[in-house]
């Protein structure tokens, strides 16, 4: 069954560029140390560079959380013992700074959205898989990869080191508004720290861009043959589409943070008017703030399906091969992620709903976003058909696809609530806001990013991840999140406004404090957990159980090789004859298949399982083999 | 029909193994656009800067828009006025040694004629490319060069003019001073955006010019010593040895493409 099926007919096109990438396969050896796993060119290595990465901000960036939901759960707890890691950010009195509290809410917020849900899932699937599974020996271009996870390592030192200045790190939010974020007089992070945000996210947008241009122009151009689009695996099509959506949606906001600039550096009145500061009237007239939120939401709307689409297709490959059934809707999900990719760039004004705007224009764009709910339903009936009758195996990667669906359809129904231009004005920036993208778009993502881990973490390493503990991990992962995030839909509800440092001086809110109090102390509990993953990966890329070729019985042509090094396949690349999802076809034992028929075998060498529809391709088989 | 359609299949497919030139084939193994990976990134990468740019010009048209205009019957003849957007004809009219003729658009004319001229003789490059005639390539390569850097020096030319305004100036009501020439604070020709929003788009687009020579210059350098002709260089499949022309001159007819608007939008309305 490992062994690989060659078709002898002519070919002359793919042997010139086997013949091409051959060449540089047989230097690979001759690579140094620095060659191969530091400025490397091999996508398999820029993958896990993104992927260790992403480890390390998801880590720094749920410890902040964890910080101010300290301060939010625990007003009156001394912070003392945090003194040695945080500094003077806690203050003569042992409490939280209201300043660096500001702080550790914006850099949690950029670091999650960009530097781990961004660079760290699309970076390193997109990377590590789309040649894998499409049957290239690399990216089209590995030296551009190979910037763009330079740029993003650069962009991640500096967006690093502004939480050691003097003034701290950005604190105007991770939207960085105008004119908090343009004016050094409003909060002490928009001096420097604000300067060392857009320069670092500019280099991060760059970043973006090389991978984007790369992932899109691979997947176009250096499909194995008979890898064409209607048989791509979803997570293609999913970092396929969310390329596409970065390349569109990320210059924007690189316009929006130049002027930006501007404004706070050269003394510009794009964004600034009439401001008075202190009693003195600065000098900006004619600016509109509203002006940058327009820029800033038409990528930032963009970006929440950067984030989720890569989860949603790495979990239409892992819920197809671990229920041990064909995708349903395969043509449906298809549609559906190219219908949220295209409405994803016509509903930002969603989220400026209280700006002022026109009602009958605020009410366009909730007719438009609510219409994202179809897509988005047909995906969650799609993967619960899949899973309907599955002969199904709950590996951890299985569980954390599972818990995304779960997540996302939770999520999903409060986004049918903030859509609405009217119910929007009671929950606009309160903790509602706060539950519903934390679970629709924070936990969907992240389960779809620790599935991935665990689904590849063999073919990356070579090694299998401890199952128990991954058990054991998505357990208190998924129970966890639920009880951090829906009580903060009920105190939501009741007002609490998002971005307060304290809530105990508000009669209101008093009745809640124990309510708040258990979100934090879920969210340590939540967080704690996440060290059994750091131990499980870290042990297992050293000590973990030897992992087999083709691990989860799966379809895609990545599990068909060994990972000889740069090039991927020694000799030739396999060619492709069906589509990602022919498990437990019917009759497949007569062929002699198991439950699974992998991408190369010609349909010619399964003649009673072929169905109906697959004749006709039968027919081309044979006549091009002679 | 179904017969047919097989057949029809049958041959592109064949077709499409045996040579590149088929009908569009997305069946993996080849090239279905027609294009190799770079000529694919460079369209990519403009698509891209086109947003970029889409960005700038929405937000020119947006604090245009919440400015006031120039209306007659309000504000009486026409003068300078920080109370309203300016009309680009009167902002627009000097030419270089004819100081104090009202020459409205001429020189921005002459400037964007010069431009769209070097799109020409980059198509020229590219179509000598397409030959593989080295001394072609070289001579329209050197005349597309010559043509960005005299847009480049007429633009020098046109800023410097703009920053130091006209000899008259303009009173700022407020602090009650004469206001001469533009920065991005204040300038003479009307509110401060109008001067803020010339300096960073049509620099944003200088920039991509000045970008595009340097590129030009670069591949001049390569064809004048022989690196394209060389027969042992690797070339992708589906490109000819000159194909870096070809990508170079994508950016190029983008940034000429860009100036359109750019040209439209401060010019013209």
């Amino acid at each position: 069954m490992a062994e690989l099926h060659h078709d002898n007919h002519g070919h002359t096109a793919e042997v010139h560029i086997d013949h091409h990438h051959d060449h540089e396969h047989d230097h690979h050896h001759e690579q140094s140390f620095i060659s191969k796993y530091i400025f490397t060119e091999d996508h398999k290595t820029i993958g896990k560079q993104f992927l260790f990465m992403g480890l390390m901000w998801a880590f720094l960036g749920g410890a902040m959380s964890v910080i101010f939901r300290l301060q939010l759960g625990f007003p009156d707890l001394s912070l003392e013992f945090l003194r040695p890691i945080i500094g003077t950010w806690v203050n003569e009195t042992g409490k939280l700074g209201q300043e660096p509290y500001l702080a550790l809410v914006t850099m949690h917020g950029t670091i999650m959205v960009f530097f781990v849900l961004t660079a760290g899932l699309s970076g390193t699937f997109s990377n590590f898989l789309i040649p894998l599974q499409i049957g290239a020996r690399d990216m089209a271009s590995g030296f551009l990869n190979m910037l763009s996870f330079w740029f993003f390592f650069a962009a991640s030192v500096i967006m690093f080191a502004s939480l050691f200045l003097e003034t701290g790190p950005a604190s105007g939010g991770w939207v960085i508004y105008p004119p908090l974020s343009a004016l050094p007089e409003a909060v002490p992070g928009s001096g420097a720290g604000m300067t060392f945000w857009l320069v670092s996210m500019t280099l991060f947008i760059a970043s973006s861009l090389l991978g984007s241009i790369n992932y899109i122009t691979t997947v176009i151009n250096l499909r194995t043959k008979g890898m064409s689009f209607s048989r791509l695996p979803l997570t293609i099509w999913a970092f396929f589409l969310t390329a596409i959506i970065g390349i569109l949606s990320f210059p924007v906001l690189f316009a929006a943070a130049l002027l930006l600039v501007f404004d706070r550096s050269f003394g510009t009145s794009f964004y600034l008017s009439e401001i008075y500061i202190g009693g003195k009237a600065l000098h900006h007239v004619g600016g509109s703030a509203i002006l940058y939120q327009h820029l800033f939401w038409f990528l930032g709307h963009p970006e929440v399906y950067i984030v989720l689409l890569p989860a949603l297709g790495i979990t239409s490959e892992i819920i197809a091969t671990n229920a041990r059934k064909p995708i349903f809707g395969y043509r449906a999900m298809v549609g559906s992620m190219i219908g949220i990719a295209v409405l994803s760039f016509i509903v930002w004004a969603h989220h400026m709903f209280v700006t002022g705007m026109n009602p009958f224009l605020g009410t366009v764009f909730m007719l438009l976003t609510l219409i994202i709910a179809v897509p988005s339903a047909v995906k969650a009936f799609n993967y619960i058909t899949t899973l309907w009758r599955g002969n199904i195996i709950f590996t951890p990667a299985m569980l954390f696809s599972i818990g995304l669906v779960s997540v996302f359809i939770s999520g999903g129904v409060t986004g049918i609530v903030l859509g609405n231009n009217a119910l929007d004005i009671q929950l606009h920036d309160t903790y509602f806001v706060v539950a519903h993208f934390h679970i629709v778009m924070g936990s969907a993502s992240f389960f779809g990013f620790m599935a991935g881990v665990y689904h590849w973490f063999p073919k990356m390493f070579g090694r299998m991840m401890d199952e128990k503990l991954g058990y054991v991990h998505f357990w208190c992962t998924f129970i966890g999140i639920y009880l951090v995030f829906f009580p903060m839909h009920y105190i939501g509800i009741a007002g609490f406004p998002r971005r307060y440092y304290s809530f105990s001086t508000f009669d209101a809110f008093k009745t809640f404090s124990d309510l708040n109090m258990f979100i934090s102390a879920a969210a340590i509990f939540t967080f704690s957990a996440q060290a059994l993953f750091a131990f499980n990966f870290v042990y297992s890329i050293f000590r973990g159980r030897l992992a087999p070729m083709n691990p989860w019985n799966s379809n895609t042509l990545e599990w068909t090789t060994k990972n000889p090094g740069h090039g991927n396949w020694v000799g030739e690349i396999p060619h492709v004859h069906r589509w990602a999802y022919d498990y437990n076809k019917p009759d497949a034992d007569k062929d002699g298949f198991g439950d699974y028929i992998p991408q190369y075998v010609p349909l010619t060498e399964t003649p009673n399982s072929n169905l109906e529809h697959e004749a006709e391709l039968v027919k081309q088989e044979k006549k091009v083999a002679h | 029909m179904g017969k047919k359609y097989t057949e029809t299949n049958y041959i592109i497919m064949a077709h499409a193994t045996h040579s590149q030139a088929g009908g569009i084939d997305w069946n993996g193994g080849n090239q279905p656009l027609k294009a190799s990976w770079g000529k694919l990134m460079m369209w990519f990468f403009l698509l891209s800067d086109a947003f970029s740019f889409s960005g700038l010009l929405i937000t020119y048209g947006m604090l245009r828009y919440s400015a006031v205009a120039y209306n007659p019957a309000v504000h009486g003849p026409y003068k300078f006025s920080m109370d309203y957007w300016p009309i680009p004809d009167k902002v627009y009219e000097a030419v270089p040694f004819l100081h104090g003729v009202s020459l409205p658009l001429v020189f921005v004319g002459i400037m964007t004629f010069i431009l769209i001229m070097s799109s020409v003789t980059m198509v020229l490059a590219v179509e000598a490319g397409h030959r593989n005639d080295r001394k072609d390539v070289e001579k329209w390569m050197l005349w597309t060069i010559l043509g960005g850097f005299t847009f480049l020096g007429c633009q020098a030319w046109e800023w410097n003019h703009f920053i130091h305004g006209t000899d008259t100036g303009t009173l700022d009501n407020i602090t009650g001073k004469m206001v001469y020439g533009a920065n991005l604070i204040q300038n003479q020709y009307g509110p401060p955006a109008f001067a803020d929003l010339f300096f960073f788009i049509t620099g944003f687009h200088g920039f991509h010019v000045f970008s595009g020579v340097m590129l030009n210059v670069l591949i001049f350098y390569n064809t004048a010593f022989g690196v394209y002709a060389n027969p042992n260089r690797e070339i992708d499949l589906g490109a000819g040895r000159y194909e870096m022309i070809e990508k170079v001159g994508l950016y190029w007819h983008f940034v000429d493409l860009v100036w359109v608007f750019v040209f439209t939008a401060f010019y013209l309305i």
